[in-house]
């Protein structure tokens, strides 16, 4: 088990240095020069524009560019951003906001899916499925920006439930409305990823079995039907938890989450080099978090499944 | 057994991770009533008054330093720090402060304040964004480090400025984030005070750390403040947004007090929607498409033949009414309305008026002297906003001229301004000045002057030129805008940027403030809002 873990952060080694390096060169060949930018419509001082490019090392080739940062990184220092802030400050005040935002999206997620999804998939063909299922389709065909304008608008601004954004704290109550609309899409997935998943488990031979043994129907759900449908559902949560992380900048623009997708999309118009470089490294990160911690979730899940020493 | 221990961990540590992620949420926010929240946007750079050319950070530090003069909401100067600016021949100036003003630190305010804050905004090797506003000063250079000598300190409240030239319109530009004083604090750490900014104006910040990146910055009332922008407010929670619609919808359900801006999705309601709390009025904004002269068929003669034509087969009041819903004023000259001396009757403006048969005429005449041939591209960047009227813009010339025209989109500002200061574009594109000062000047020579930092077209007159240097040099206002408005006669001519339109300020207000007014720059005269 321990070894399994080693090895697979040792293989996340290459993963980093092939992420930062695309990275780094994808920001550098990114058309149009982010120091002429900032004159705005100005007009370029060409000695001003000369220093700021050596100062952000701009001048460098990009081999030099890129190992400068890399250099700074294994010093603990990212780098930092125009207005002054370093980088590393960036991703500590934005990656709890997005994390909690994800944690609670996925929390929904599992809640309303998975319950749903079984409830679904025991009543197969009754009332109940049958409308799950239509509204699970109209969830998934739906955009989510007009959700997250829809609830904007319905629950903050008429209703007057919640603030329309989010403000620096980024809380719990604040969160909600976000987490909500993040969910939705998920949560469609994941009613019929479960339900078609509980349809084929009840069918198998151990669940009648289980019932055959006289074991009660509730027992039989949750230890025998329940148990063994979550693996693709988990597969999916994991997933879902990686997107979350890093692609809510929709969302988080709606609702005004200072959160990474927001941060970042503005570092990518600004073209700021390492704060674009650095989120994206501590998501790579995070995706191999995750992916290993759901492979590990399957050994819990299934007992067949099991990991060399 | 295994299992059961591992599950066990796992669930622990999801619980762990998800309370100390939610644990640390629960903050307070202030609970003062009497602060009056705006829009705003993270600033771009530190917070530095020479450094600060953008929206978002000059928000912030108008409101916390006062300068030799500010201006008031119709965009005339008053003397703030300054109890007179003095010239016999627009040169040589004699600059007296007012004594007893102080920093928030304490520190008294004087004439080396405002001198040393300025030789550090000029000085080569600091790299100020803003280092072009002292390049008038005698001793200034944009090659290396050289020792602002126009500049001499006669007494604590008294010094004086020498100019290479004369500039009528100085004491006007005074007002500009650029002219602030600063404490010694800035100049011992100037990257560590662009965090904590130290000023003299009507708010300071609200305490150490107050700017919260990318989040808001919080400012409370300076008691100290003795200028005429005394706050009437207890202090002003700028909030960052990332777009006018999440600041828009906070607006609506009164969780903002002051939007200036609406988003392009609400201009056909806002006014429905606020009611008397919307504000509409004309702002110092102008917009403009330049055509370079260096482009094949737009020199010379043919050039602006060309570029008249094109400018009388725009529509602009349909365009305006189409795409903009009303919100735009075209343009009758190359300044705008709120300027003091701006006059909507120049000789030659008709060549903005709309006039398909005249365009047709003179682009037939300019095919006598070489046939046109090949395609019309107005190029813009497509994160701002711009591709509704520029489509516009080349559909109206299309129609009218019968020559094939387009928009050229280029995905973001970075590439477009590259491509347009390395003079690569090859393509007419969409250009845009906003006042840094209320003044003519201001929007004429950064801009057409022979060799000026915005001059985007490389376009060159002597004759304009001269005119520019005559207003420069009038003694008296009067003198100096009629100079500049024969000035713009030539510019009506030779069209190196073909005028638009005004931009307008549109912005509103929650029903919780009041006496909210935009300035002559679209920025909300914050410190008179009242919070109800």
């Amino acid at each position: 088990m321990i070894g399994y873990i080693f090895k697979r952060i040792l293989q996340a080694l290459p993963v980093f240095f092939g992420t930062t390096l695309l990275i780094y060169f994808m920001v550098f060949a990114m058309p149009g020069d982010p120091i002429v930018a900032m004159f705005g419509d100005r007009g370029v001082n060409q000695a001003v524009y000369e220093q700021l490019r050596a100062q952000y090392h701009l001048d460098q080739p990009f081999i030099v560019q890129y190992f400068i940062y890399i250099g700074g990184i294994f010093q603990g220092d990212f780098g930092t951003s125009f207005s002054g802030q370093p980088v590393s400050e960036v991703l500590a005040a934005t990656f709890p906001v997005t994390i909690r935002l994800a944690l609670m999206a996925v929390f929904f997620e599992m809640l309303v899916g998975v319950g749903v999804g079984l409830v679904a998939g025991l009543r197969k063909g009754k009332l109940f499925d049958n409308s799950s299922l239509v509204m699970s389709l109209l969830l998934i065909s739906t955009p989510v920006f007009v959700i997250a304008f829809v609830f904007q608008f319905v629950f903050a601004i008429q209703l007057g439930w919640a603030k329309p954004t989010v403000s620096g704290d980024a809380g719990f109550t604040e969160l909600l409305l976000p987490a909500i609309v993040l969910s939705t899409l998920a949560v469609a997935y994941i009613v019929r990823l479960t339900r078609s998943s509980v349809i084929e488990t009840s069918g198998q031979d151990f669940v009648r079995t289980a019932y055959g043994k006289g074991l009660t129907r509730s027992r039989v759900v949750r230890v025998h039907i329940l148990r063994n449908s979550l693996i693709p559902v988990v597969t999916y949560l994991s997933i879902d938890f990686g997107v979350l992380l890093v692609g809510a900048t929709v969302t988080e623009g709606i609702f005004n989450v200072p959160g990474v997708g927001r941060t970042l999309y503005q570092a990518i118009i600004r073209g700021e080099g390492p704060t674009v470089v650095s989120f994206v490294t501590v998501m790579v990160l995070i995706y191999v978090a995750v992916n290993l911690l759901t492979d590990l979730l399957y050994a819990v899940l299934d007992p067949r499944i099991r990991y060399g020493k | 057994m295994r299992l059961k221990k591992l599950s066990l961990v796992a669930v622990a540590i999801a619980a762990a991770v998800s309370l100390s992620l939610t644990g640390c949420a629960t903050g307070s926010n202030g609970g003062n009533d009497n602060i009056v929240s705006v829009n705003g946007s993270e600033p771009q750079n530190p917070l530095i008054t020479t450094n600060t050319n953008e929206v978002g950070g000059g928000l912030i530090v108008d409101n916390i330093y006062a300068g030799l003069v500010y201006y008031d909401a119709d965009g005339a100067p008053v003397n703030e720090m300054a109890e007179s600016i003095t010239s016999t021949d627009n040169t040589n100036w004699t600059i007296k402060i007012k004594s007893g003003w102080k920093f928030t630190n304490g520190e008294e305010v004087t004439a080396d304040s405002f001198v040393n804050a300025w030789k550090y905004g000029a000085l080569f090797s600091n790299a100020q964004l803003n280092s072009y506003f002292f390049d008038a000063i005698e001793g200034f250079s944009y090659e290396k480090d050289t020792e602002l000598t126009g500049l001499k300190v006669v007494s604590p409240t008294e010094f004086t400025v020498k100019l290479t030239s004369a500039q009528s319109d100085f004491p006007l530009r005074l007002g500009y984030t650029s002219f602030m004083p600063q404490p010694q604090a800035f100049f011992d750490d100037p990257k560590a005070f662009g965090e904590n900014p130290i000023g003299n104006g009507p708010y300071k910040l609200a305490a150490e750390g107050a700017w919260k990146h990318n989040v808001d910055i919080n400012l409370v009332k300076n008691p100290d403040y003795q200028g005429g922008r005394v706050a009437k407010n207890g202090g002003l929670k700028i909030v960052f947004y990332a777009t006018l619609d999440a600041a828009y919808a906070d607006l609506l359900a009164d969780n903002l007090d002051v939007l200036a801006g609406i988003p392009d999705a609400a201009l056909k309601t806002y006014k429905s929607d606020l009611g008397d709390r919307a504000v509409d009025q004309a702002a110092a904004i102008f917009q403009s498409i330049t055509i370079p002269g260096r482009l094949a068929h737009f020199s010379g003669e043919e050039g602006k033949l060309r570029r008249a034509a094109i400018s009388e087969a725009i529509n602009r009041q349909e365009i305006i009414d189409v795409i903009f819903n009303g919100t735009r004023k075209p343009a009758r000259d190359f300044t705008s309305p709120v300027i003091a001396g701006w006059s909507d009757s120049l000789e030659g403006a008709n060549v903005l008026d709309y006039n398909a048969e005249d365009a047709k005429a003179l682009w037939a005449k300019a095919d006598a002297i070489s046939k046109w041939s090949g395609k019309f591209e107005i190029g813009y960047n497509a994160d701002g906003g711009h591709q509704g009227w520029i489509d516009a813009v080349a559909n109206s010339i299309k129609n009218t001229l019968g020559i094939d025209a387009a928009g050229k989109a280029y995905p973001t500002f970075a590439e477009f301004r590259t491509d347009i200061t390395d003079k690569t574009i090859t393509a007419g594109f969409r250009t845009g000045w906003q006042a840094d000062y209320p003044a003519l000047a201001n929007f004429l020579a950064p801009l057409y002057q022979t060799g000026a930092g915005a001059n985007d077209g490389q376009y060159s007159s002597k004759e304009f030129d001269a005119l520019i240097a005559k207003g420069n040099a009038a003694t008296s206002l009067e003198d100096a805008n009629k100079a500049y408005q024969d000035a713009q006669v030539v510019l009506l001519k030779d069209l190196p940027a073909i005028p638009m339109w005004y931009g307008v300020a549109n912005g509103g207000y929650s029903t919780k403030v009041s006496d909210v007014k935009v300035g002559w720059n679209s920025v909300p005269v914050l410190h008179n809002i009242v919070k109800n």
